[in-house]
């Protein structure tokens, strides 16, 4: 993979060109009492870009991924989202900002149809009021309209109209997953953070995995950051990695690079891949 | 449709149609297909546009007369326009299986030398690129569907909007060369080449002409009264003749809807909400149905399952009957109505057949009981038998003359005879042109007076006149003791048990016939689930001794039926084994609209075949098999093989013979 590192972005081997930092994680520390998660980690996420954070068990993978999000606060460092220095913030704000999640062990509301579970990723682009809402007359009616189709559009996307009106309850692990991307799609985000999108599927269900997540980076230029497991599935799917370890960043670059670094081999891969 | 008619000229080709009715229903709805939940609508007029700004489109790109454009996709209306675009341009249509692998797709698409690919999206173009070096003819692709594909080389790929686009903004000075391409068209031009499925030997190019499928969708129009105000809904594969006669012929000819589905999955739904009035399937479409109903009946409380047995019961007693207007008792109606509203109604509902006036099944033949389960409820399902050389008719039932045992009568201008050999020849304006570039086959099958050899096997019944098939002419042959060997006749019978999914019978010359079952994975994985049987794939599940001891029970059960024909009764399961593997189209097994290959399954399983016969108790065996993206694998596995109980024949042979 050739890169021109620049502050404007580079240009991946497939041709596709990634902008500058859309994030920026400056020294971060995060401890819950007397341990140490995280270590003094630094990384940036570039508009338009893959980028997979990898690592043992224990490596704090899904804590970074959520002081990403702002669900934690570090103690120490600094997080940027486009250059601006980021406040501590509520999840709903965090939201309103572009940023959309998923969720390693499936957090969706079970007896609800896929249609409604989706519908609640657009909650921030509902305006009405319970009582308009109750009337459903006018602009609750427009709006709800306007929503379905943009949920409806989706839902096209992700394939999975035959379970449009399924409670969620009844479907297989890998559709599931599939109904919470869809679910953070439907907020429109900026920034898409996957925390082990594969982890318990099956070989086809992770090639269709693999082929929305490129589709969604290809169609809507989301930006992506997303932790995994299966080694394969981040070599093919993202431009760059960030590999840690007990807390701390071993590794950085393109999957090329990560897979030669003896560090990253020695903590993690154990044997270099083909 | 008399009226119409006399406009000479004005119905003679499949465009001609269109314009037709774009003057004559206007606003009425030609397609509708669901797009993001919502069923979209196109009028005629409308439609005769969009056929028309492709026509444009595809001149505008250098489209020759007598080009061949490949369509390949699910069932969509722009590419149901683009044959019909492709037609009003002088080109043919070939349609393929959008479930073919790439490696098949080639075969095709080099053999017609298609100069022009319409596919629906990524995946169909992904697989006509993969093969593009070997097709020498192969220029352009044009695809409906951008997705995943903004990063690939355009210069031979084109988006079908722009198509459409640029078509239209040429309009000025392409629209004489549209009108001239046009007006050439004619009975005697090429409407469409449909490749046969192939059940021996690579598939052959049947070359249908404007007279075959507009004289065939005129007749079977009338015969059974279809109207403009029929609805259809496109679900099949439109590389089947059937899909050509009754989505484009049929619809084109009589102004009918049709409707296409929001993807393969959704089918049951939209379905259900369509509510066709004219309604075919292949016998799999309703065995598979009936087998989910039987499935979710199991399922069921006890006072639904009462319910449902004791109307069903009713119903098997006196629904056809009355479906074909015979007397039935006061009693027996009042009852019948009752099960009406409680069951057959719902349950028509479910189905999606509440409006089914007139129900075909075709392609291959239905077991007696599936079929009477779905008259007995009150659909009007009927068998009709054709092939892709007749343009689907050949003989059709009548209504009010409807049996489980035969296919019915000719169809309207068809004429039957039987050989000598027992094979069925006919001749009609729907028979096909030739086989492209294979004068050869056309030589064999067509003679110089137009009869065309269908290769089965049949009967026409003395006093009815109605046409009964034995089976394939190839298959059908002597046991060991001279007594009749007809293998689809068993299979049949196996595979109404909703566990069996297909079964293969061999004892061709031999003393004893033996058989392949298949399990059914929906039918008997739910059984499996409810008698908390354990197992982790098809394999494990298909060796489980219970699931042995329950196919055991259906074929002793067919048996027993089997002993009870005396032309047959030689042909009952002596032995039998459960294969490890479901048979299928991407290993050669079956064909694309999934009839066994005797052959090749007889090749490839030989060693379990010697086994069956060799009297082995257990046979270890290894089987190539080819995963959907054309990767090849290797399975094995150790089957058992178990004996079933012979039934005694019943002698009631006179003695006159």
């Amino acid at each position: 993979m050739t890169q021109t590192m620049q502050d404007e972005g580079y240009v991946t081997a497939d041709g596709r060109k990634i902008g500058g930092v859309m994030m920026e994680m400056k020294n971060i520390t995060l401890r819950f009492g007397g341990v140490k998660a995280i270590t003094d980690i630094s990384f940036d996420i570039r508009q338009g870009e893959i980028r997979a954070i990898i690592g043992p068990n224990g490596a704090g993978k899904s804590s970074m991924l959520n002081v990403i999000s702002g669900f934690y606060v570090p103690q120490e460092g600094e997080v940027f989202f486009h250059g601006k220095k980021r406040p501590p913030m509520k999840p709903f704000e965090v939201a309103r900002q572009g940023i959309a999640r998923t969720f390693q062990n499936i957090a969706l509301f079970e007896g609800m149809t896929v249609l409604d579970n989706v519908m609640t990723g657009r909650l921030n682009y509902m305006h009405t009021n319970i009582l308009q809402q109750a009337i459903w007359r006018g602009k609750a009616e427009q709006e709800e309209n306007e929503n379905r189709e943009a949920v409806e559009k989706i839902i096209d996307f992700l394939e999975i109209q035959s379970i449009r009106k399924t409670p969620v309850a009844r479907l297989p692990y890998g559709l599931k997953k599939r109904v919470e991307l869809a679910r953070a799609l439907a907020a429109e985000p900026k920034l898409l953070l996957l925390d082990e999108p594969m982890a318990g599927m099956n070989v086809e269900e992770k090639e269709d995995m693999s082929r929305f997540i490129l589709d969604v980076n290809d169609e809507f230029g989301t930006t992506i950051a997303l932790i995994e497991h299966d080694m394969g599935v981040v070599m093919d799917l993202s431009d760059r990695v960030v590999v840690m370890d007990y807390g701390k960043k071993i590794g950085d670059g393109t999957p090329d690079e990560v897979r030669n670094n003896q560090a990253v081999i020695d903590a993690y891969l154990g044997v270099s891949h083909d | 449709m008399a009226q119409s008619s006399q406009a000479a000229g004005g119905t003679m080709s499949i465009p001609a149609l269109l314009l037709r009715n774009a003057s004559e229903f206007g606003d009425k709805p030609a397609y509708r297909e669901k797009q993001f939940g919502i069923w979209q609508s196109w009028s005629w007029k409308q439609t005769e546009a969009e056929v028309r700004n492709l026509a444009l489109g595809l001149i505008n790109m250098g489209v020759n007369e007598g080009d061949f454009i490949a369509i390949i996709g699910n069932n969509r209306p722009q590419l149901y326009w683009s044959m019909v675009a492709a037609q009003s341009v002088g080109a043919i249509p070939v349609p393929l299986y959008q479930d073919a692998a790439a490696e098949e797709m080639a075969y095709v698409l080099d053999h017609c030398g298609a100069r022009y690919v319409i596919a629906e999206d990524q995946e169909q173009v992904d697989k006509v690129l993969e093969v593009q070096d070997r097709l020498h003819q192969f220029e352009h692709m044009i695809y409906l569907d951008p997705r995943g594909m903004r990063k690939y080389d355009h210069t031979r790929l084109h988006d079908y909007a722009h198509v459409q686009e640029q078509g239209h903004a040429a309009r000025d000075e392409l629209t004489p060369e549209l009108q001239a391409r046009r007006a050439k068209l004619n009975y005697e031009t090429v409407c469409v080449m449909l490749y046969t499925s192939g059940t021996t030997g690579k598939p052959k190019g049947v070359v249908l002409s404007n007279r075959n499928i507009i004289e065939t969708a005129k007749s079977s129009a009338e015969f059974d009264n279809l109207g403009p105000g029929e609805e259809v809904l496109a679900y099949l594969p439109m590389a089947w003749v059937g899909d050509f006669i009754f989505s484009l012929g049929q619809a084109y000819w009589t102004g009918f809807c049709v409707n296409c589905p929001e993807s393969p999955e959704t089918t049951p739904s939209d379905l259900r909400e369509i509510g066709p009035t004219y309604y075919f399937a292949p016998p799999r479409v309703f065995e598979t149905q009936l087998t989910n109903v039987m499935i979710r009946m199991e399922d069921a409380g006890k006072l639904k399952k009462w319910l449902f047995d004791t109307f069903m019961a009713q119903a098997k007693r006196v629904g056809p009957d009355i479906l074909d207007g015979k007397p039935v008792g006061l009693l027996d109606r009042l009852k019948y109505k009752l099960g009406d509203i409680f069951i057959y109604g719902p349950l028509k509902n479910t189905l999606g057949m509440s409006n089914v006036r007139v129900g075909y099944t075709a392609g291959e033949a239905i077991g007696p009981e599936i079929f009477q389960f779905y008259r007995s409820i009150g659909i009007n399902l009927k068998q009709l038998y054709g092939q892709t050389e007749a343009s689907v008719f050949i003989t059709v039932q009548p209504d009010g003359e409807v049996r489980a045992d035969t296919v019915g009568v000719p169809a309207p201008g068809v004429e039957l005879k039987i050989s000598d050999t027992g094979e069925v020849y006919y001749r009609s304006p729907g028979v096909f042109e030739y086989y492209y570039k294979n004068a050869e086959s056309t030589a064999d099958t067509k003679d110089a007076e137009g009869w065309v050899a269908t290769g089965d096997a049949g009967f026409i019944e003395p006093d009815t006149g109605h046409l009964r098939i034995i089976d394939r002419a190839k298959d059908v042959g002597k046991m060991a003791d001279g007594s009749l060997f007809a293998p689809k006749y068993v299979e049949n019978k196996l595979k109404f048990f909703p566990n069996i999914l297909e079964a293969v019978v061999f004892g061709n010359g031999r003393d004893k016939c033996m058989a392949f079952i298949n399990i059914d994975m929906s039918a008997v994985g739910n059984w499996a689930e409810r008698n908390n049987i354990a197992y982790s794939s098809y394999q494990e599940l298909a060796g489980h001794t219970k699931v042995y001891a329950a196919i055991q029970a259906h074929v002793e059960e067919v048996n027993r039926s089997i002993a009870e024909d005396e032309m047959l009764s030689g042909c009952q399961v002596h032995r039998f084994l459960i294969l490890h593997k479901e048979l299928d189209a991407d290993d050669g097994e079956m064909t694309r609209t999934r009839k066994v290959r005797r052959r090749i399954i007889e090749e490839k399983f030989a060693d379990l075949i010697e086994a069956l016969y060799a009297g082995k108790t257990e046979q270890y065996t290894e089987t190539e098999v080819t995963y959907e993206d054309g990767r090849k694998g290797k399975i094995s596995a150790t089957l058992e093989i178990r004996d079933a109980a012979i039934a005694p024949i019943r002698t009631q042979k006179v003695a006159a013979e």
